[in-house]
């Protein structure tokens, strides 16, 4: 079927079995290889974009139900060659070690902060539930609150 | 553009082995039948002193130099997320004379004739690379000085480098220029290389050079590569342990959606198509008789695991603890066990191979580059010099990509279609055909003396294969070494005073692959020891820091562990029993060379065992970078915390599960400490390992913690309070 959606920012449409996750047709139909595949089970979060704003793991999102959204990954967090504050705090932070899960843990990380600004630790916790096996946790953390101080200063 | 110098044709295959690893140098010497020279061996490859194996001679093999005045280094060594791309670039920056941030690294395709002979693991890639990478860019930058004489018409001694621009005689030349004319290189003796301490780059926090590419997204992992015309694979794989291809019934999935062929081999029998979901969908048609043995259930395993069932070999001994522990009075003697473990990297393993006529090239997330080449010519019945292996950056290695039949596959599946072919495992596929790290069983004994230190002491630790049987190591290899060292990595004694001490490995044949997780053995036999000492301690009436200072030897290893040990102490403020409800766990262990200890920090609510923070210090020697020292010590903490806490695989019906993250257990950020303090030593001049050593001491600091906090001491991983 012909699926119609803007994917960061542009539209474009595509020809597919509707039933194929989204995962596949941003990363094989599209060619964004920053999405990455962890277990297609919506169990690791490493396929985590943005539809309408909001952190959907790809894998298990049928491409029929993008339909007329407005999709974001990894390759549309920043604006141009403006990283976003949570790329800028990864950076800071030196976060990623294998990087493969890094994606995945920007964009739910991207998305709390639209909703909470200023996350608390339990925020973080509560939240933030994506695996990374690198086991970078504890950098990633600091670099959440550093994401959150740029945003705010930013705004 | 990139212009790089010519190379010289390069028929003789350079194997150096720089030092004691060198198991396949050693092995032509009749001497090492003998059991002591095989205790010796296996000391030194407990030891892991650093070794290399590549090519040491070729700097132009290594270093490319743009037209833009950039050095490309084509690594070896791959890029699995432990910084070594990073340090690998401080260390030629240094003696090449370019600033970092003139450094690219990329990993070395086969065909580029730079090729390591071994692997990248064993936490020896930058230790390994120390001064063979040094003498290399030091000669590279006298090539270069020596080209710019001849253009310049002076004497290279004149010149003077700055930043890959060669000065002298009133004029510069850019090293991007000079490679532009040259045809042949002349390689000249290895010069002098700088003392360390003139090192810019060397030993500073510089931040990774992948930082960028890996928070943009960049498609940079095995699973990211294309070619033009790709199709999609994929293989049926069994689900039950010990599983064997006999035949399938192909008839449906032949008649699935956008399958272009179905590929019958006698091993195995797989699906293209052109899509990753189509390729998926038509394998789940395919109807395939297994042959399956046993119907394996985890009590079966736990009965062969048990130490007194498989083969014995004593890998320490001093004095008579045998005697002292079968015969003395007052023996304690306790059990420990570990479970098997699942590797859960997040990138699946897979490869996107294309047979182009008599060349291959596979593009694919791999730790054993030759032996993937290797495995792949031998498949195809190609010469190894036609099949190319352009290795990517890995979405996690911790030894998982040891092992690569998966490069055989796809090629073979290209082969039957003519074209680009990629191919990759579900999750389910990676959990039930995972190298497992193997499930442990442990027995110490000890003695006390009078005055509370340890008359005797004794380690078995019964465990599957983890070096045996791996493509790594020739089965030759086996009687040699008498005992699978990676089995007991971390398993021998480590306090030198006690007077009588002994360890004993028991091999033990699991119906399942088990194999290399980083750290090996080391996580498990650490938390045996380390959980033993802390019961000897108690015991002992003593404090479990002090107990340890006053049992380990004077020399130069035992000094270094004792630093570290009292850093850690220090640094973590440490006070034995239970304050405001938390309570501080100690451990200590040695690996390859490099020292660590740990406090955990821990509390106990209801039946969660909550880590709050963990003190590290490490000895690793000259740290090249201490920022990413400390990362892969935040990370291994996390990594071996996950498995100590919460990391099981189970045997049920004769199939491993679970199969899914999640059901199988793993750290979240919310399990993470939020506190992790990183203490580093550097009482070597040269580096030592880093990726794994962090691992060993955590399971036991928190189980140590624990006790504490409840009286009960959890001899067991996971930890459960239950």
């Amino acid at each position: 079927m012909k699926i119609s959606f803007n994917i960061n920012g542009m539209p474009q449409s595509v020809e597919v079995d509707g039933n194929t996750p989204l995962l596949w047709v941003i990363r094989d139909v599209l060619d964004l290889k920053g999405t990455k595949f962890g277990c297609g089970k919506a169990a690791c979060g490493a396929c985590t974009i943005h539809v309408d704003g909001e952190a959907v793991r790809s894998c298990s999102f049928a491409a029929k139900f993008a339909e007329g959204r407005d999709i974001t990954t990894i390759e549309g967090l920043s604006a141009g060659d403006e990283l976003h504050p949570v790329q800028q705090a990864w950076i800071e932070e030196v976060v990623p070690q294998c990087g493969y899960c890094q994606p995945g843990f920007m964009m739910a990380t991207a998305a709390l902060l639209e909703k909470v600004p200023n996350p608390t630790d339990q925020d973080i916790d509560d939240n933030i539930v994506n695996i990374c096996r690198c086991a970078t946790y504890y950098r990633m953390r600091k670099a959440i609150h550093r994401a959150a101080e740029i945003k705010n200063a930013n705004s | 553009m990139s212009e790089s110098g010519t190379k010289k044709t390069f028929s003789r295959r350079k194997f150096i082995v720089r030092s004691a690893v060198g198991v396949g140098v050693l092995l032509g010497t009749g001497y090492f039948t003998r059991p002591i020279w095989r205790r010796s061996l296996a000391e030194m490859a407990n030891s892991m002193e650093p070794s290399y194996m590549g090519d040491t001679e070729t700097p132009q093999l290594w270093f490319e130099v743009t037209a833009d005045n950039q050095v490309i280094l084509h690594s070896p060594k791959v890029e699995m997320g432990q910084g070594t791309f990073t340090g690998l670039a401080q260390i030629a920056a240094d003696e090449l004379e370019v600033d970092i941030r003139q450094m690219k690294v990329v990993h070395a395709a086969t065909a580029t004739g730079n090729i390591d002979g071994l692997s990248t693991g064993g936490s020896l890639s930058i230790s390994g690379l120390w001064q063979p990478l040094r003498e290399l860019a030091a000669t590279m930058r006298e090539m270069l000085k020596n080209e710019a004489a001849r253009i310049l018409k002076t004497d290279a001694a004149t010149l003077t480098v700055k930043e890959g621009v060669v000065s002298g005689n009133g004029q510069s030349l850019a090293y991007g220029d000079i490679v532009k004319t040259v045809t042949e290189w002349t390689i000249p003796d290895t010069p002098p290389l700088k003392d360390v301490s003139a090192y810019q780059f060397v030993g500073k926090p510089i931040p990774r050079l992948d930082l960028r590419d890996k928070v943009i997204g960049a498609p940079i992992f095995g699973m990211d590569a294309t070619m033009p015309d790709m199709l999609y694979g994929a293989v049926a794989r069994p689900s039950a342990i010990g599983a064997r291809y006999v035949s399938a019934d192909t008839t449906e999935a032949e008649k699935m959606p956008g399958v272009v062929k179905v590929v019958k081999e006698k091993d195995f029998v797989g699906v293209v198509a052109r899509s990753r979901m189509e390729a998926e969908n038509a394998k789940n048609a395919i109807k395939v008789t297994w042959e399956t043995g046993k119907n394996w259930q985890s009590e079966d395993i736990e009965e062969m695991i048990k130490v007194g069932k498989g083969e014995p070999f004593v890998i320490q001994k001093e004095g008579g603890a045998e005697n002292v522990l079968d015969n003395g009075e007052n023996i304690i003697r306790a059990e420990y066990k570990s479970p098997i473990g699942a590797h859960a990297q997040l990138e699946p393993n897979g490869a996107l191979a294309f047979v182009d006529g008599d060349k291959a090239t596979v593009m694919i997330s791999t730790q054993v580059v030759r032996i993937t080449r290797g495995e792949v010519a031998g498949r195809l019945g190609l010469d190894e010099e036609k099949v190319n292996i352009i290795p990517t950056y890995l979405g996690g290695g911790f030894g998982r990509r040891l092992h690569t039949p998966n490069a055989m596959q796809a090629a073979v599946l290209s082969r039957a279609v003519g074209k680009p072919v990629k191919c990759f495992f579900n999750r389910q596929e990676e959990f039930q055909n995972d190298t497992f790290r193997p499930p442990t069983h442990h027995v110490l004994r000890a003695k006390l003396r009078e005055d509370g230190l340890i008359e005797a002491i004794e380690h078995n630790v019964s465990s599957g294969d983890v070096m045996f049987g791996s493509p790594l190591f020739p089965a030759i290899a086996q009687p040699i070494l008498g005992a699978d060292v990676g089995a007991w990595r971390g398993g021998m004694i480590q306090y030198g005073k006690i007077p009588n001490y002994r360890a004993v490995s028991w091999r033990v044949k699991l119906p399942f692959a088990t194999s290399w997780w980083r750290s090996l053995g080391l996580l498990a036999n650490t938390f045996a020891i380390e959980s033993f000492m802390d019961e000897l301690a108690i015991k002992a009436g003593k404090d479990p820091v002090q107990f340890r200072l006053d049992q380990i030897q004077d020399d130069e290893a035992g000094h270094r562990l004792k630093e570290v040990i009292k850093a850690t102490a220090d640094k973590a403020g440490w006070k034995d029993g239970v304050h405001n409800g938390r309570a501080m766990g100690f451990a200590a262990s040695t690996d390859a060379g490099t020292p660590c200890a740990h406090v955990a920090e821990v509390s106990v609510e209801g039946q969660e065992i909550k880590v709050h923070k963990v003190t590290c210090a490490i000895d690793p020697g000259l740290a090249v970078n201490p920022d990413q020292v400390r990362a892969q010590c935040e990370g291994a903490i996390i990594m071996g915390l996950s498995a100590a806490l919460y990391e099981k695989m189970t045997v049920k019906d004769g199939q491993l599960t679970p199969t899914i993250y999640g059901p199988y257990r793993m750290a979240l950020m919310k399990h993470a400490p939020k506190e992790i303090d990183v203490v580093i030593l550097e009482n070597a001049d040269a580096p030592g390992a880093v990726g794994e050593p962090p691992l060993g001491p955590i399971g036991a600091a928190i189980a140590n913690a624990v006790f504490r906090l409840t009286g009960r001491r959890l001899r067991e991983m996971p930890l459960e309070l239950t």
